[in-house]
């Protein structure tokens, strides 16, 4: 079983500022960590590879910097890691950050399970893992709650997908993609020697070149679309507080909601 | 679609016929014992170039063609419906895409996929589509992502659709990131807004990112359809109106769309709680105040006297009082209805990215400095366990006729 886990890197807290020269954010300052669901995702496939042996590789575009969360993902227990990295990428929107991981994997050749995490909580896109998908022309599976079965001799691979009134169960023929939710598993510590492997680890760096992209593919130039704006929405505005006894409070509140009820 | 994006290499081509039957959208035939590509059915899927013994196909995707942009017309909504039932966000959208489609001066058009949905056609063209594309298979009966993909870039390249809306729903975001990318155009998720640039005749898709803390404006300028995912309850659906009238089409598609690699096996409704947090217009929320899992029978309560759903703050449900699917914030549901109401919930900023666009909130906390009395309309400080049952009993007595 080979495993290829899609990550990205993301500012810790949501409370980001704009630069408002070039529209862009300002992360400096700002400390990083692995998108929350993509950690799921880490530890999906470790266990998938704990379970049915093979490897697993973890894959990120992204500047410089991001060659830490990769070195977390190694420290968590992933085999081996690889940073796509070239000034060219930036700017990429959805279309061209899943071209350039969906080329990626299939420079990395033979994959059999591709794992991303439901969106990233800086976009909150959800289109990436779909996009890689469609680009591979590998089967997906959204939204995973659970794997129920992989069966390598029958190429197969059960899954339940979370919904908005319950959960279905999919059958997908692999190589597939899955994107994974919170509830799938609960994410393991790293463990000291996970740690030391992890710090003295070599990652390489592929650029376009390495990826046979040319650079109006990628980046700015191959998104199709444009951020034109970016802004702070108003702030809400300061609400009403009531105190008092509960009855008395409750029949204030329900009379303010009345208007909304119908 | 440019010619140069696929290609059979005549010299290679030894006119075995395996991509013939390979093919998913029948766009390959044999001429002269040379395999010929009808590039209006092919959608680029790859599924020749895989079959062939002789490398004789090969496809350069993706290209960066610029696109005639003024072929394209009419506004399409995606119309998502499970067991012949159509989805609310469907609604809202058509309602957004008459008021798009009357500023460029085209048609609103509904595509509806599923089985025997034939007699919920009407119900599309009362409440604003102007024409309703039917694709009615048995095999479309159950959502599989990749056949609804099929079909709709099969669509797209058929009609040149200006714009492509669907909700930002499971379904739709799940669909809809395939679409754009066997198109290539561009997608933005999530919208809020959307409006149009007359003059450009571009739509402005305006969308949260960060957890609503900025706003993004995001255009596409040079590729068609111009594609978007909407949210649930912020565009208002029309109302009803049986005497519009509308145009049916129902596209019987020649060939195969279905991709075998994918099986539903199952669905499994949840059958706890009668309204999903994605419908609500109201939804009750519970977190670590209530103390215990049991407590979340008040919640219930309330969330059942208010027809609501009923969401959870992430320490409710790591604390095991509540299945994850009702969690609300960074690492569960993004949700705005119009009301929400935060019982014991102190609003750490991971559960106000989650909430924080609803129309209303309504917090309830002990603690007068909870952080989620920042963003409330309205803040009651007291304990749950007394005002809850307060307000129950205020809106029975509004629900009861005598009143």
């Amino acid at each position: 079983m080979k495993v290829v886990i899609c990550i990205k890197q993301v500012p810790e807290t949501t409370e980001v500022k704009i630069n408002p020269e070039t529209n862009t954010l300002i992360r400096e300052g700002v400390a990083s960590i692995i998108n929350p669901f993509d950690m799921y995702a880490i530890e999906e496939g470790i266990r998938i590879k704990e379970k049915y042996s093979g490897k697993t590789i973890v894959l990120t575009m992204g500047p410089p910097q991001a060659d830490s969360a990769l070195r977390e993902a190694l420290s968590l227990g992933i085999d081996e890691a690889i940073h796509l990295c070239d000034k060219a990428f930036a700017g990429s929107d959805t279309w061209a950050t899943s071209l350039v991981l969906a080329k990626a994997i299939e420079k990395i050749g033979e994959v059999d399970l591709v794992i991303c995490g439901k969106q990233a909580s800086d976009g909150d896109t959800a289109q990436v893992g779909p996009g890689i998908s469609a680009h591979l022309n590998f089967p997906q599976a959204t939204y995973v709650k659970k794997i129920k079965e992989i069966s390598l001799e029958k190429r197969i691979i059960r899954v339940e997908r979370l919904l908005e009134d319950g959960y279905e169960v999919l059958e997908l023929q692999l190589p597939a993609l899955l994107t994974v939710v919170k509830e799938i598993n609960e994410p393991r510590m790293p463990s000291l020697r996970g740690k030391l492997k992890a710090k003295s680890a070599q990652i390489p760096i592929w650029t376009i070149k390495d990826l046979e992209l040319k650079e109006e593919e990628v980046g700015l130039k191959g998104s199709p679309t444009q951020v034109v704006r970016i802004f702070t929405p108003p702030p809400r505005q300061s609400g009403v507080i009531f105190q008092g006894e509960p009855q008395e409070i409750a029949g204030k509140l329900v009379e303010e909601l009345k208007k909304y009820l119908l | 679609m440019s010619e140069k994006l696929i290609k059979v290499i005549k010299k290679k081509c030894i006119g075995c016929g395996l991509c013939v039957k390979a093919c998913p959208f029948s766009a390959i035939s044999l001429v002269n014992k040379i395999a010929v590509i009808d590039l209006e059915k092919c959608n680029l899927c790859g599924a020749c170039k895989d079959a062939c013994k002789f490398e004789a196909i090969v496809i350069s995707k993706p290209k960066i063609v610029k696109l005639e942009t003024e072929e394209y017309k009419d506004v399409w909504v995606f119309i998502e419906q499970e067991n012949q039932n159509i989805a609310g966000v469907s609604f809202e959208l058509l309602g957004k895409a008459k008021d798009l489609a009357k500023q460029l001066d085209c048609k609103v058009i509904g595509v509806f996929l599923g089985y025997n949905i034939k007699d919920k056609v009407n119900t599309l063209i009362y409440k604003g589509a102007d024409k309703v594309i039917v694709v009615d298979k048995p095999e479309l009966k159950n959502f599989i992502a990749e056949n609804y993909a099929n079909v709709i870039s099969h669509l797209i390249r058929k009609y040149k659709p200006e714009i492509f809306i669907a909700g930002a729903t499971t379904m739709g975001r799940s669909l809809i990131s395939r679409i754009a990318v066997n198109i290539r155009t561009g997608l933005t998720a999530d919208c809020t807004g959307l409006d149009i640039d007359k003059e450009k005749r571009l739509l402005i898709q305006t969308r949260p990112a960060f957890g609503g803390n900025i706003m993004a404006q995001i255009i596409t300028t040079d590729y068609r359809p111009q594609m978007a995912t909407v949210r649930h309850k912020v565009m208002k659906e029309l109302v009803l109106d049986e005497s519009r009238k509308g145009e049916i089409i129902i596209e019987e598609l020649d060939g195969q769309f279905i991709d075998k690699r994918v099986k539903f096996i199952e669905f499994f409704k949840e059958e706890v709680y009668n309204v999903n947090l994605a419908d609500a217009d109201i939804i009750v929320s519970g977190g670590r105040g209530l103390g215990e899992g049991k407590n979340f029978e008040l919640i219930r309560e309330l969330a059942s006297v208010l027809n609501a759903g009923v969401g959870a703050s992430r320490a409710a449900v790591d604390s095991g009082w509540i299945p994850y699917s009702h969690q609300v914030g960074q690492t569960g549901r993004t949700v705005a209805p119009k009301i929400y109401i935060a019982c014991g919930i102190s609003g750490q900023i991971q559960h106000l990215v989650g909430m924080q666009s609803s129309k209303i909130i309504v917090a309830i906390n002990k603690d007068p400095q909870a952080p989620i009395f920042k963003v409330a309309n309205f803040g009651i400080v007291g304990d749950l366990f007394k005002v809850i049952p307060a307000i129950i009993k205020e809106l029975k007595k509004l629900n009861s006729p005598t009143s």
